[in-house]
């Protein structure tokens, strides 16, 4: 066995998409482990939603935190503890909707965290509301007359907004969005694979995306990519855009580890007396 | 009709003609807010009903419509109340009576949906007034009447009528509902005291410096208090027109010769009642008191029922950690000078069942407390493990 099951009582609806990307997850942890990124280094946290039970169902450490605010933790374990790699588990409802900004500013920041959306169109968990990403048109049981907002791109306003790593995986193809979990948490920087999951209860797609799924052999370059996510009728899967940039805890303190490195009580009294001497640190 | 607390929420809504609803999703709200975005969508009414982003959007987006001139409604429950918290003072200050139901749900962590007051006595001090509901039907009756009192000119405050989560949000109960004329002839359209208008311009909730804070804040009292009084007015109103007597600011239950009572809230009084009528029928001398509203609190009533009985006890379905339950803190500011015994008794928490044996235990510790003339313990945590109550 992996050692990742928690013995927890699953209580996703059978067929749910959510199995296909907890399935990847767990996959791709052993892949990851293969390659040297051991287990305790990854950190988990989840936002409110269906999604967010792939937190009592994984057996790794995290933080259970608010409805769209996972974005928002995770960024705080990663500057406190830069050696660990934290994932964030959030829905289309969670992280596109109440916590967009903590989204957008972790990207705009390139903050080095692994997001991982689980897109289903349909607040589930509150049995079927329109989300930011549900189709013009769509009825649901807070819009029966049919949703009169545009949904918006969430890959097209990620690359807008900065981040470095932009991907689309789909849980049908279980192996390939396994491969870009591991490419995501290995990405030094901030990385975001939006996930087209099936809701059988209130959005079940799996249909239209098993036929409209089409792999993306290779990463494109910025303009390529942000026309290709602004794309309606085609569904590409993969990395749409990579490129490096300085990480954000590195901009900030350097190779400081700011638990381990900081200053004892004595160190830092001799720096106050330092600094009220008058002599100047350097 | 036979429906749940949320429908009962959201019929009122729409017998009571609102304008304008703004609202977010949570559970156990969420059906409220989808059975009237379904009234809209059958044409039952002409409501703007705008799904906005968060709970606090869907405040902003309620005190903008208020302040336009429109009658609002929103509904809430637990986290995404709390994040409305800066806007509720917004709403109360700028005396805007927009009326949200909220279902208690307990305040993560760790994360439940389950009922506990934690949510709504936070937002105790934020000028709403509050009152807390026992039956579906008392949650309908609610919400009309919550128009009626914010919206008197001597009140102008918003309201949060609230129910308990599942237990009245999710379970169906026999309710009679009024018709929309009915509901007319008793609340007529509301009377914005000043609004938003082009032709007319102003400002609303400008900056104000220390000059003028103050007289703001005094104002907010006044009106607070004045509402004492138009609660019971709209009370005895409604028990006129509709036939059902909510009593006002509480409801006593068999007091009339009771050696002790207890303070109750919510859904835990239908099963005190029962215990009352258990232990009296065993020659106890016990007496019920259902604490209704909160904000403004029932200061002079309980202080009169205190004149009378020998122990208090006080049931709190939240806690304020380092002091006590907050119907107890304030309960004992209300019995000032009073030399009887008050005991606080913490049961429910985290959506926990109250049973009958609960609640019996509650009112034995208060006979106890009574016969000796002083609590043993002021602070009784029941049905907890590992604590001895």
């Amino acid at each position: 066995m992996d050692g990742l099951d928690t013995g927890a009582e699953n209580t996703w609806c059978p067929g749910c998409g959510n199995f296909g990307i907890l399935r990847a997850v767990k996959k791709a942890v052993q892949r990851l482990e293969e390659t040297g990124v051991e287990r305790d280094r990854l950190v988990i946290c989840a936002g409110i939603g269906c999604h967010g039970k792939i937190f009592d169902y994984l057996h790794l450490s995290g933080l259970y935190s608010l409805h769209g605010r996972s974005v928002a933790a995770v960024s705080g374990m990663k500057m406190a503890n830069p050696e660990l790699r934290p994932i964030a588990f959030v829905g289309d409802g969670d992280a596109y909707g109440e916590g967009l900004a903590h989204l957008l500013f972790a990207a705009k920041r390139n903050m080095d965290v692994t997001v991982l959306v689980h897109n289903n169109g349909v607040y589930a968990l509150t049995t079927g509301q329109f989300t930011p990403t549900t189709a013009r048109g769509a009825r649901t049981r807070s819009s029966p007359r049919g949703n009169v907002e545009e949904p918006f791109h969430p890959l097209a306003l990620l690359l807008e907004a900065g981040a470095t790593l932009v991907a689309r995986g789909y849980p049908g193809r279980l192996d390939h969005l396994a491969e870009l979990i591991v490419q995501a948490v290995q990405h030094p920087g901030f990385a975001m694979v939006d996930i087209l999951q099936p809701c059988v209860t209130f959005h079940d797609t799996y249909k239209e995306y098993n036929k409209k799924v089409e792999v993306l052999e290779e990463p494109l370059d910025y303009p390529g990519a942000l026309v290709l996510a602004r794309e309606r009728d085609r569904l590409p899967i993969g990395i749409f855009y990579r490129t490096e940039k300085p990480v954000y805890h590195r901009e900030l303190h350097g190779d400081l580890h700011p638990i381990r490195d900081s200053l004892s009580r004595k160190q830092r009294w001799q720096l106050v007396q330092k600094l009220l001497s008058g002599e100047t640190n350097e | 009709m036979v429906v749940t607390g949320d429908y009962s929420a959201a019929y009122g809504a729409l017998i009571c003609d609102v304008d304008v609803v703004a609202a977010y999703p949570i559970t156990p709200q969420t059906f409220i807010v989808e059975d009237f975005s379904e009234f809209v969508a059958d044409g039952l009414t002409d409501a703007e009903f705008v799904k906005v982003e968060s709970e606090h959007s869907a405040m902003s987006a309620c005190i903008a419509a208020q302040a336009a001139g429109a009658r609002t409604f929103t509904a809430t429950a637990s986290q995404g109340l709390a994040l409305m918290h800066e806007m509720l003072f917004v709403a109360a200050a700028l005396h805007l009576p927009i009326v949200m139901p909220v279902v208690n749900r307990t305040l993560a962590a760790p994360i439940g949906i389950w009922c506990e007051y934690n949510d709504t006595m936070p937002e105790r001090d934020t000028g709403w007034l509050q009152v807390y509901c026992e039956t579906n039907q008392e949650v309908l009756d609610m919400v009309i009447q919550s128009y009626k009192i914010g919206e008197h000119r001597d009140v102008m405050l918003p309201v949060m009528p609230s129910m308990d989560a599942f237990i009245l949000s999710h379970t169906v109960e026999p309710v009679h509902a009024p018709s929309t004329d009915e509901v007319a002839d008793f609340l007529p359209r509301y009377q914005p005291q000043a609004i938003l208008d082009t032709s007319n311009p102003m400002t609303i909730g400008s900056f104000a410096p220390p000059e003028y804070i103050q007289e703001i804040r005094y104002q907010s009292e006044v009106t607070m208090q004045k509402a004492r009084e138009v609660i019971q007015q709209v009370n005895d109103d409604f028990a006129q027109t509709f036939g059902r007597d909510y009593h006002g600011l509480i409801e006593e239950y068999r007091t009339d010769d009771a050696d002790v009572v207890l303070i109750t809230m919510g859904t835990v009084t239908g099963t005190a009642r029962e215990v009352v009528d258990d232990m009296r029928r065993e020659g106890k001398k016990v007496g019920l008191v259902k604490l209704r509203f909160f904000r403004p609190f029932p200061l002079q009533e309980l202080r009169r029922v205190a004149e009378n009985v020998e122990a208090m006890g006080v049931y709190d379905r939240a806690m304020s950690f380092g002091s006590g339950g907050p119907a107890f803190i304030e309960t004992r500011h209300a019995l000032y000078g009073l030399d009887i015994p008050v005991v606080n008794f913490l049961a429910g928490l985290g959506g926990r069942d109250v049973v009958k044996e609960d609640v019996r235990l509650m009112f034995e510790k208060t006979l106890k407390a009574a016969k000796e003339g002083r609590a043993e313990n002021e602070t009784v945590w029941i049905g907890t493990r590992g604590v001895k109550p």
